[in-house]
């Protein structure tokens, strides 16, 4: 299980980020953290190179309006599949249903509990892969192991 | 609740016991240890009189969209009866981009007013009478050098004095690396241009405040108390050490200099550390620079209380939380408070958000009678026995950051952000484990969806600035610019203060991002470590 933490934009509040990316690495994921004011084409060309399985993307300048429509949008682009997308930061409730429109499964705000993420995100990934093997089974192949 | 999960001890983890007594403070000399209010070694407080005298400045942390905008909210905050304020700067311009630079996209306006050039500075303070407002700060650090050049071609445009208004910069960049994240250069030029800001003020602006050594962030990022205080002594040092060496004297240098620090709800904790930050400082100003000025020695605080204790589950509470950390300040005796508003996990503060964080001062100030003496809780056995403890541990601290060469050698060894990070992931550990209870989100949850009012910003902000960009290129005389920025970059080459040449460019309507440009060719930029 590959999991990145990016924080794209210019904001600077990197504790959640931080402590995120710990929490993933403490449950037993491989982890990439960006650092702060990673570009987004940096954060796409990890996400396509590293073949993550999770991105979680940490935004409190309130500049996830922009920024998120401009990376999904490259990851439709370069066709990359298979990845949950999560938000956490200062996301206003009005925001959250566009934000999923555009290809986010999921937006953690301020309080929420790591496992809560975690557990979240390790979900989707294993329901994904399930998909794949019942598809693979389905077409006559032989079913691969899980790879995490 | 229950008891067997509930640790006794601090926010920082210093254990406590049930009650203190006589025996817990062996050695303790009353000369020694406290000192009179308005005496060395200040532990109670650096003015006799304190609060009877004057009372703290209340000054409100605001600023977002263009200068038009926030310029509406300073007045509305005057009106309201605050003394002071603060201006928050959007990102681009925290880390020297115009505000129609691509990296700048989404961001301007965001947290704070989009200033490209002197223009949104004379559109800011349109109005305003400057020179009857205790306190104007600022968040600029590694731009704090173009901040003083605003705030100088300002004051000479306008016929003012500009050491006759009372601007506070922030000037700490050395805590961008470890927390804040606002850095431009690598770390030993933000040494050398936050000091060129304390020699220019030394110089010529001895009025001013020309740092303000910031804990607030380091604290915010997972620090103990003790730490939050340590480290900032150590980045100060690392400025007043450039400093000396370049012949500044320290002793009137450093006379209006101010720490800037947080304050956390647990209240005991909070009040030990703003007596042990001025008895520590006290005697490092004398022991370490020979410091001989009362005022030198004595340490002015800023509280801003913290905005990572408030939470989105349950706002109003956020109320009770402020009013708690706004009394600790007061208690612990500091000279200027910001306080937050209930709403700030949500988006920017409303006016009517501001308006009551504003009023839980001026009801503490007026109302609470805490006010009318001095360190009040001075003489408890747990307050003092708390006080030498956090005391002790700066101390140890410090140490162990000389021993690793200094606050500079340890942003670039990642020992302050290994820390910050260690903490912040046992604390988020013991809240999510309820060792640790916070009210309204780890326990007595509500699971009605909060409604408040959320402050909207206009989306213009970005276009408006663009526009604005490209019409001054147009207007100013580009030739006259063009030769103020090679001034700027043959100083930067030759190692020299940067003061003059960079009144000069903002006087000629240069922005900064132009001039940050030219200075990091000469410079380069900071490649930050990734540590979590």
């Amino acid at each position: 299980m590959k999991v990145l933490i990016a924080k794209p934009g210019l904001d600077g509040h990197d504790r959640g980020a931080k402590v995120i990316a710990r929490a993933f690495e403490e449950a037993g994921a491989e982890v990439i953290y960006t650092g702060i004011q990673s570009s987004i084409d940096d954060i796409v060309d990890i996400v396509e190179k590293e073949q993550v399985d999770v991105v979680g993307i940490s935004i409190l300048s309130g500049a996830h309006n922009t920024l998120m429509p401009k990376i999904m949008e490259k990851i439709k682009e370069r066709e990359i599949e298979d990845v949950v997308f999560i938000l956490g930061g200062i996301i206003p409730q009005k925001d959250i249903p566009r934000l999923k429109e555009l290809g986010v499964d999921e937006v953690f705000g301020p309080g929420t509990p790591l496992d809560e993420c975690v557990e979240y995100a390790f979900g989707q990934v294993m329901a994904i892969k399930a998909e794949k093997v019942v598809e693979d089974m389905s077409q006559g192949k032989r079913g691969k192991t899980l790879n995490f | 609740m229950n008891s067997q999960k509930k640790k006794h001890m601090t926010l920082s983890g210093f254990p406590l016991k049930n009650s203190y007594t006589p025996e817990d403070l062996s050695g303790f000399e009353y000369e020694k240890n406290l000192g009179n209010p308005g005496e060395y070694p200040f532990t109670r407080g650096i003015r006799q009189e304190m609060y009877r005298d004057s009372l703290w400045v209340m000054g409100q942390y605001s600023g977002f969209a263009s200068a038009e905008e926030a310029n509406k909210r300073f007045r509305y905050l005057i009106e309201q009866g605050q003394t002071g304020f603060s201006i928050a700067l959007d990102l681009p311009t925290q880390v020297g981009l115009d505000s129609d630079d691509e990296m700048a996209e989404g961001e301007v306006g965001k947290v704070g007013v989009a200033i490209d050039s002197l223009e949104d500075i004379e559109q800011l303070f349109e109005g305003i009478d400057l020179e009857k407002v205790r306190q104007i700060r600022t968040t600029a650090n590694a731009n704090s050098i173009m901040m003083l050049g605003l705030y100088v071609a300002y004051a000479k445009k306008k016929g003012i004095d500009p050491n006759k208004i009372g601007f506070f910069l922030q000037n700490d960049s050395l805590k961008e690396y470890i927390c804040r994240g606002t850095y431009i250069f690598p770390p030993d030029v933000a040494v050398k241009l936050s000091a060129d800001v304390i020699e220019y003020c030394a110089n010529h602006l001895p009025n001013w405040t020309p740092i303000a050594v910031s804990g607030y962030h380091i604290r915010e990022a997972g620090a103990t108390a003790a730490e939050e205080i340590a480290f900032t002594m150590a980045n100060m040092m690392a400025y007043f050490d450039s400093a000396q060496q370049r012949g500044v004297d320290v002793d009137q240098a450093a006379r209006n200099i101010y720490f800037f620090l947080n304050s956390k709800p647990d209240f005991l904790e909070e009040v030990a550390k703003f007596r042990a930050a001025r008895r520590a400082y006290a005697k490092i100003m004398s022991e370490r620079y020979g410091c001989e000025d009362k005022e030198t020695k004595s340490l002015k605080i800023f509280v801003f209380t913290s905005g990572a204790s408030l939470t989105a589950e349950q706002p109003l509470n956020n109320i009770v939380r402020v009013t708690i950390e706004t009394m600790a300040a007061v208690a612990g005796g500091v000279q200027t408070i910001s306080t937050s508003s209930f709403d700030e996990a949500y988006a920017i503060p409303t006016e009517e958000a501001v308006k009551v964080a504003l009023r839980t001062q001026q009801i503490i100030a007026y109302e609470s009678g805490i006010t009318e003496t001095v360190d009040f809780m001075g003489g408890s056995y747990a307050l003092e026995k708390l006080t030498d403890e956090i005391e002790k541990d700066i101390f140890n601290i410090l140490a162990e950051i000389d021993k690793n060469n200094g606050a500079v050698d340890c942003i670039e060894k990642g020992y302050f952000q290994r820390k910050l990070a260690d903490n912040a992931y046992q604390y988020q550990k013991s809240i999510d484990e309820k060792e640790r209870i916070v009210v309204g989100s780890n326990m007595f949850r509500d699971e009605r969806e909060p409604e408040i009012p959320i402050f909207e910003l206009s989306n213009d902000t970005e276009e408006q600035q663009r526009v604005k960009l490209e019409k001054l290129r147009e207007n100013r005389d580009n030739i006259k610019v063009e030769r103020a920025l090679n001034r700027i970059k043959q100083a930067a080459t030759d190692g020299e203060n940067l003061g003059d040449p960079m009144i000069e460019a903002i006087e000629a309507y240069a922005t900064l991002g132009e001039i940050t440009r030219v200075l990091k060719d000469v410079y380069g930029v900071y490649k930050p470590l990734k540590i979590y």
